[in-house]
C-alpha cells in the first residue's frame, strides 16, 4: 500500500503535522491486553458495584427502576441498529421508520400531533423547550415551580444561562400545588413559558393544570409540561390540558438505569409552522414513494437546524439517543394500550401500599402533601435526631437502599426523603422497609 | 426482487407496514407484573384517587401486537438497516470503526445496568474507578489536566466549552465586552451553532484557496478585545492537518481569548499529537468516533471535555475524584459551570471505550492512526484515478490524514450525473452511500469517504471499482445513475412533504388527521 501511495514509511503520511507538536514521550497507558483480560479486569471492577438487584432499592428521582422485558434488549442489541449511524433513507430505511414509529407512540401518549427525534434527558429537552418559547415569543423568561427537580434545573439553568430568567413559584406546603396566586403575579408580558412537571418531582400530581395554562396564555405565554411516560396511562396527557410543548424523560420505557448513564429526553409540540421551525432536533415525517405499498420518511424542514444554518439556528444538535428510541418503541409496542395503563395501576397500588404501610409508623410523616401521587413520595422523619444520611446508612446495613436525601434541596421538609415504589416491587420487600424504617428512624 | 446483474446485490425489500397497521385490536405482547392480592385489598381502587379531571379518559392508542409481531416487525427493520457490521462503511467525518463484541457484552453487564445514579458511592467504587481512569487516560492522550465524562456527543462537547468561556470571561469581569467566537468554515457545524446557542456572536473564516486553511492575516484581522475564543476542529473533514494551529493559538492568547479544539477527527491523532501540551486551552473527544463506541444508530454519543489546569474549575460537576481510598463525586467546585446533563454522562459508552483503551494500549492507540491513515492515503490514490473526481488542494496536501473531501464537480459538468446521484446509485452496489460534507458546500458535489483502521485493503478495493464502474455509467448510460436506486429497500421518495405544514406528518395520528381532511 506504501508503494500505491508513493511514500517509503507510514511517518511521511504524518508529514502535515508540524515536526516541532509532533508528541515523542510514551505515554502512561496500559499495555495491551487480550480479550479475556480485559474481561478478568472489568468483570473484576464491576463486581465491587452492589446492584440494585442485588439489594432493595427506593431510589427514583429522575432515573427509575422499572422492568424491561427481554424484547428491548433483543432489539437494541441487534448489530445492524447498534453500528448504524447517518446513513440515508435508502440504506437506513428501518431505522426512519422505527423513529417514525418512537414519535408517533409518544404522541399518541402525550396526545401531541408532532414529535421530534429524541435528545439526551429530561433536563435538556426542558431546556429546548424553554429556548423555544424564548424564540416563538421573543420574550426572556420563564417560570417554574419550585418543586422542579433541582437536577433538571441545574441543566435549565446552563441551557438558558445568559438567554433567559428563571423564576421559580411558590407551592402549597400543604398540598404541595403550584401557588395559583404567586404564579398569576410572576407571569407577565415578559414571560416567554411557564413550565410544570407532572407528576412533580416530589411524587404528587399536579391537578390545577386548567388553570395554569389559563394563566399562562392570557398573558401570551407557552405552556409547557414536562412528564414522566409511564403514568401517562392513567393521567389525563398534556396535549389534552391546551399544553403547547411537552418534553419528558423516557427512560422508563425500556432502559436500564446503567448508573444513570441511559437516558433518553422526548419533545412534542404544536403542529403549526412556527413551532415546527423553532424544534432545534430532526423532525422525521412519513411520505409516500414511487412504488405503491411502500412508505418513505424523509426529514422536515432540515435548513432549520445547526447543521445546515450554523451559528444562525443558534440552537445545537447532533448525535443523540436513537438507539433508546428505538427501543421505547419496542417498550410501546409490547405493552399497547391496555398495558400502559395496567402498568400504571399496578405501580400505583404498590407505591400506595407503601405509603399507608409507613405513614403507620410513627415517628414518620408520609407522604408530605395531600395531594394524589404516582410511583414517588416524600417521608419526613420528624422525631429522629438523625440527619436522612445516618437513616439511609443504617437501611444499607440491611441491604436496603433508602430514598434520596431531600434535606438540602429542600430544608422546609425537614429531614425528608424521596421515596419511588414500582412494579418490580414486592409486598414483601414494602414490608421489609417498613420494618427497618421502623427501627432506623427511631 | 431479483440480484442485479451489474451490481451484484438486491438490498432486503420487507414493504414492512407502520406499527400501527399490524396486530389487532385487544392483542398484547407483555404481561404486567400482578399487584399481589394482599395489596389490592388494602389500597383498593387507587385510580380513584386521581380526581375526574386529571384521570385519562382515551387510552393511547398505541400498536395492539403480540411478542412475536413485535420482534419481527424490528427485526425486519433492523434488516432494513446498514451498519458497520452490516457491510462497507465508510461514512466520513464519523469514523465508522468496527466495535469489538466484548465491549458490548461488558457494557451491558447487571454490574452496570442495574446501578442507580443516587447509590451511596460506596456501593459503586467499581464503575467510579473505571470513571476516573478514563478522565487520567483522556488527560494522558491530550495533554490536558482535567477532564469531565458529562456532554453526550460533540455538539454538547463544543455547547460546554463555550460556557467555559463565559464562565472564564465572566470571572474576568470581560464577558460583556467578549461576545465573539471565532472558528473556520471547516470545522464542523457544531463550533458554530453551539457557541451561538450560548450567547456569542460567531465569525468564520473561510480557507486560503492554496493551502486548505485560513491564513494568519486572516485570524489577526478577526481577532480582538471583543474575543471570546477560538473554537475549531483540527484536524478538518479534508483530512489536512491546520498546520496554523500554534500560530493562532498566540493569536489568541495575544488578545486575551482562549482555544478549544475540536477533536472529532482524533483518529489519526491518537497518542501523536496532544493538543494541550501545542497550547489549547480546551478540548473534546467523540467517544463514538476515535474511541469505538458504537454509534448506535444516531446516539447516544459520548463526548468528553478536557481543560487546562486553569479552566478545570469551571468544568461541568461533578468529576470522579479519588481520595486515596475511595472514588467519588466531586460537586464541591464553586466556579463550576453547573450541570449539562442529568446525572453524569453515557456511562455505558465510557465502559465502551475504557475496555478498548485497555485492549490497544499506546502502541495499539499509535497503530490505530497509522493504518487508518495509511487506508485513507491508499483510497485517495485509487478514487484520484476515477473519472471525474477531484481532490481540492491536492497540491498543497496530496497526503491526508484520516479522510479526504473530494469533488464530482468535473463528473457533473461533463455528464451531469452528482454526488446526489452517485450517493443512491453507491446503495445499489451493496455499499453504505457516503458523507457529502457539511454544509455550506465550499467544495462543489462533495465527498467525504473516511476508511477508518478497521476497513480491509479489499474493501479499499472494492469501494474503488464501485467508483470506477459507476464513473463508466455515468458517461456512457448517465440515467441508470440519476435514477438511482434500483436495488434498494424502497423506490424512490417523494420528499415533496418535507417542507409542506399541511402534509408533513411527524405522528402516525397527524398523518391520518391529514389524509382524512385531505379527502374530505
Amino acid at each position: 500500500m506504501l508503494k500505491e501511495i508513493g511514500v517509503k514509511t507510514v511517518e511521511e503520511l504524518f508529514a502535515d503535522i508540524p515536526e516541532k507538536i509532533k508528541c515523542r514521550k510514551r505515554l502512561n497507558l496500559p499495555e495491551p491486553k487480550s480479550e479475556y483480560d480485559v474481561k478478568r479486569h472489568i468483570e473484576g471492577l464491576l463486581s465491587k458495584n452492589k446492584a440494585c438487584t442485588e439489594l432493595i432499592s427506593f431510589l427514583g428521582a429522575g432515573c427509575w427502576p422499572h422492568y424491561v422485558p427481554a424484547v428491548c434488549d433483543e432489539i437494541n442489541s441487534r448489530s445492524e441498529f447498534l453500528t448504524a449511524y447517518a446513513g440515508d433513507v435508502y440504506t437506513d430505511l428501518g431505522r426512519y421508520q422505527s423513529f417514525f414509529e418512537f414519535q408517533s407512540m409518544i404522541g399518541e401518549l402525550v396526545a401531541m400531533d408532532v414529535v421530534s427525534f429524541p435528545w439526551y434527558d429530561w433536563g435538556t429537552v426542558a431546556g429546548d423547550a424553554v429556548r423555544m418559547a424564548l424564540m416563538i415569543t421573543g420574550r426572556s423568561e420563564v417560570i417554574a415551580p419550585r418543586t422542579i427537580s433541582p437536577e433538571r434545573l441545574s441543566v435549565l439553568r446552563t441551557y438558558c444561562n445568559g438567554q433567559a430568567d428563571i423564576g421559580l413559584v411558590n407551592y402549597d406546603r400543604e398540598s404541595g400545588q403550584l401557588d395559583l396566586a404567586d404564579l398569576k403575579n410572576k407571569v407577565s408580558s415578559r414571560t416567554a413559558a411557564v413550565y410544570i412537571e407532572n407528576p412533580s418531582y416530589l411524587g404528587f400530581i399536579e391537578t390545577g393544570v386548567d388553570e395554569i395554562s389559563d394563566i399562562a396564555h392570557k398573558q401570551g405565554a407557552l405552556f409547557i409540561v414536562g412528564v414522566e411516560p409511564l403514568s401517562l396511562g392513567v393521567l389525563r396527557p398534556p396535549g389534552e390540558y391546551r399544553a403547547d410543548i411537552v418534553c419528558g424523560e423516557g427512560q422508563p420505557l425500556g432502559m436500564h438505569m446503567c448508573y444513570g448513564g441511559a437516558l433518553l429526553g422526548f419533545l412534542a409540540c404544536r403542529d403549526n409552522g412556527r413551532f415546527v421551525s423553532a424544534v432545534p432536533h430532526r423532525l422525521i415525517t412519513i411520505t409516500k414513494t414511487e412504488r405503491e405499498g411502500e412508505w418513505g420518511f424523509v426529514y422536515v424542514l432540515p435548513e432549520r437546524t445547526m447543521f445546515a444554518a450554523r451559528d444562525r439556528a443558534r440552537s445545537f444538535t447532533g448525535t443523540a439517543t436513537a438507539l433508546w428510541a428505538i427501543t421505547a418503541a419496542v417498550y410501546m409496542s409490547l405493552l399497547g394500550p391496555q398495558g400502559m395503563r395496567e402498568l400504571a395501576e399496578g405501580i400505583m397500588e404498590r407505591s400506595h401500599y407503601a405509603m399507608k404501610r409507613l405513614s403507620e409508623i410513627k415517628a414518620l410523616r408520609v407522604p408530605a402533601f395531600n395531594a394524589p401521587h404516582f410511583e414517588e413520595f416524600t417521608v419526613q422523619f420528624n422525631s429522629t435526631t438523625k440527619p436522612v444520611s445516618e437513616i439511609n446508612k443504617t437501611l444499607l446495613e440491611s441491604r436496603i437502599i433508602g430514598g434520596k436525601d431531600l434535606s438540602q434541596e429542600f430544608p422546609e421538609l425537614g429531614k425528608a426523603s424521596l421515596f419511588c415504589v414500582t412494579e418490580v416491587h414486592t409486598k414483601s420487600n414494602i414490608d421489609e422497609l417498613a420494618a427497618a424504617l421502623e427501627e432506623a428512624a427511631l | 426482487m431479483t440480484v442485479d446483474e451489474t451490481t451484484g446485490f438486491h438490498a432486503l425489500a420487507w414493504k414492512e407496514p407502520i406499527i400501527f397497521q399490524l396486530g389487532e385490536k385487544g392483542r398484547r405482547g407483555f404481561r404486567v407484573p400482578s399487584t399481589e392480592e394482599e395489596i389490592k385489598l388494602t389500597v383498593g381502587d387507587v385510580l380513584s384517587r386521581i380526581p375526574e379531571k386529571m384521570q385519562r379518559k382515551v387510552a393511547p392508542k398505541l400498536p395492539e401486537l403480540s411478542e412475536p409481531e413485535v420482534v419481527r416487525h424490528y427485526i425486519r427493520l433492523s434488516q432494513q438497516t446498514y451498519g458497520v457490521d452490516s457491510g462497507i462503511h465508510i461514512h466520513g467525518t464519523c469514523t465508522m470503526k468496527y466495535s469489538p463484541k466484548i465491549n458490548e457484552a461488558l457494557a451491558r453487564s447487571p454490574k452496570l445496568a442495574d446501578l442507580h445514579p443516587l447509590q451511596n458511592v460506596e456501593t459503586v467504587q467499581g464503575v467510579l474507578e473505571i470513571m476516573y481512569q478514563m478522565q487520567r487516560w483522556l488527560c494522558e492522550l491530550s495533554g490536558m489536566d482535567e477532564f469531565s465524562l458529562q456532554p453526550r456527543g460533540g455538539a454538547h462537547a463544543v455547547f460546554s466549552n463555550a460556557q467555559i468561556l463565559r464562565a472564564y470571561h465572566k470571572v474576568r469581569g470581560e464577558l460583556e465586552q467578549r461576545r465573539e467566537v471565532i472558528t473556520t468554515v471547516l470545522s464542523h457545524p457544531c463550533n458554530g451553532g453551539s457557541p451561538a446557542a450560548a450567547g456569542f456572536k460567531v465569525i468564520t473564516l473561510y480557507p486560503n484557496e492554496e493551502t486548505g486553511y485560513p491564513d494568519l492575516e486572516a485570524l489577526k484581522a478577526a481577532v480582538s478585545k471583543h474575543t471570546a475564543g477560538l473554537m475549531i476542529t483540527d484536524p478538518y473533514d479534508t483530512g489536512v492537518f491546520d498546520k496554523n494551529i500554534e500560530e493562532y493559538i498566540k493569536i489568541v492568547h495575544e488578545v486575551g481569548g482562549l482555544v478549544a479544539i475540536d477533536q472529532a477527527n482524533a483518529n489519526s491523532i491518537l497518542a501523536r499529537l496532544r493538543i494541550g501540551d501545542v497550547g489549547a486551552d480546551l478540548c473534546h473527544f467523540n467517544l463514538h468516533k476515535s474511541f469505538s463506541t458504537p454509534h448506535a444508530s444516531t446516539g447516544p454519543g459520548s463526548a468528553a471535555i478536557g481543560a487546562k489546569r486553569e479552566l478545570a474549575q469551571f468544568l461541568p460537576v461533578p468529576i470522579v475524584k479519588f481520595d486515596g481510598q475511595k472514588y467519588y463525586l466531586d460537586y464541591d467546585r464553586p466556579r463550576t459551570i453547573g450541570k449539562v446533563g442529568e446525572f453524569y454522562g453515557v456511562i455505558p459508552n465510557i465502559l465502551r471505550a475504557y475496555a478498548w483503551i485497555m485492549t490497544m494500549g499506546a502502541e495499539g492507540l499509535q497503530e490505530v492512526s497509522e493504518v487508518a491513515v495509511l487506508n485513507n492515503n491508499y483510497l485517495v490514490k485509487k478514487l484520484l484515478e476515477v473519472k471525474g473526481v477531484s481532490l481540492p488542494w491536492y497540491k498543497a496536501h496530496p497526503i491526508r490524514l484520516q479522510e479526504a473531501r473530494f469533488s464530482l464537480q468535473r463528473m457533473k459538468e461533463e455528464t451531469g450525473v452528482g454526488i446526489a446521484d452517485v450517493n443512491r446509485r453507491i446503495i445499489d452496489y451493496g455499499l453504505q452511500d457516503m458523507e457529502t460534507s457539511h454544509e455550506p458546500w465550499i467544495i462543489p458535489e462533495p465527498f467525504t469517504p473516511e476508511p477508518p483502521e478497521t476497513t480491509s485493503k479489499e474493501d479499499l478495493d472494492r469501494i474503488a471499482q464501485v467508483m470506477h464502474e459507476i464513473s463508466q455509467e455515468a458517461y456512457t448510460n448517465p440515467d441508470i445513475v440519476k435514477t438511482a436506486p434500483h436495488n434498494a429497500a424502497v423506490s424512490r421518495i417523494d420528499s415533496t412533504p418535507s417542507s409542506d405544514p399541511t402534509r408533513w406528518a411527524m405522528t402516525w395520528r397527524a398523518y391520518l388527521k391529514k389524509m382524512k381532511s385531505e379527502k374530505s
